[in-house]
């Protein structure tokens, strides 16, 4: 992780590296990995990855909004959001990291 | 008026799913994989690192200033120091998908 984010591409790499996967398996695998998330979360199903966290639904209430340019009323529809709440274990080795480099 | 939701999928079963989604790996492969990704995840994170998985989300790390916190039971202070939280920004894929599914009526 010399530059940028972590991403799908370095994932693979690990697989390839560490696990012995050939390259093709190893970018299928990351791949459906992030896929099969999305489509539990699509088809209603919370995820929940235990040491890292949960990925939720919620459905929100169509409330009123207004246009932030024209002052314009709009509403803002009904709809479903994903959020992280992130494991105890993950929340505890983030914090740990921050209190040994500040 | 939050819809009825379809039962929560964990990490076994969401390992199951990859593995009967394709044909050269075993289960314990997937396994393994799913666990590697999980612990690299968790490494760059904790190492202060952003993650970009495009459709998805990113990952990044939010910084919770310090402040004075209250013990519940005794209702005495405890000075809290500052931290770093994760936080998850889905993707615009990743959003789209998971709203259009509301208007969908979808049903687990």
């Amino acid at each position: 992780m010399v530059d940028g984010a972590l991403t799908k591409a370095e994932l693979a790499e690990k697989l390839y590296e560490e696990l012995g996967f050939n390259k093709r398996e190893a970018k299928e695998l990351v791949e459906s990995f992030f896929e099969e998330i999305r489509n539990s979360l699509e088809e209603n199903e919370q995820v929940k990855l235990s040491g890292f966290g949960n990925f939720d639904l919620r459905d929100k209430k169509q409330r009123p909004g207004r246009n932030p340019k024209t002052g314009e009323e709009i509403p803002i529809s009904a709809r479903r959001v994903v959020t992280f709440r992130p494991g105890q274990k993950l929340k505890a080795r983030v914090e740990a990291h921050a209190g040994t480099n500040k | 008026m939050q819809g009825k939701r379809g039962d929560d999928v964990t990490k076994s079963e969401l390992i199951e799913r990859i593995a009967d989604h394709q044909e050269q790996l075993s289960v314990k492969d997937v396994e393994i994989a799913v666990k590697t990704i999980l612990e690299y995840m968790s490494q760059v994170l904790a190492s202060g690192e952003r993650i970009e998985i495009r459709g998805f989300g990113s990952f990044s790390l939010h910084y919770r200033e310090s402040r004075i916190g209250r013990n519940p039971k005794t209702g005495e202070s405890v000075a809290l120091a500052g931290k770093y939280v994760p936080h998850f920004k889905p993707g615009k894929e990743m959003r789209d998908r998971v709203n259009d599914s509301l208007h969908r009526g979808s049903v687990a």
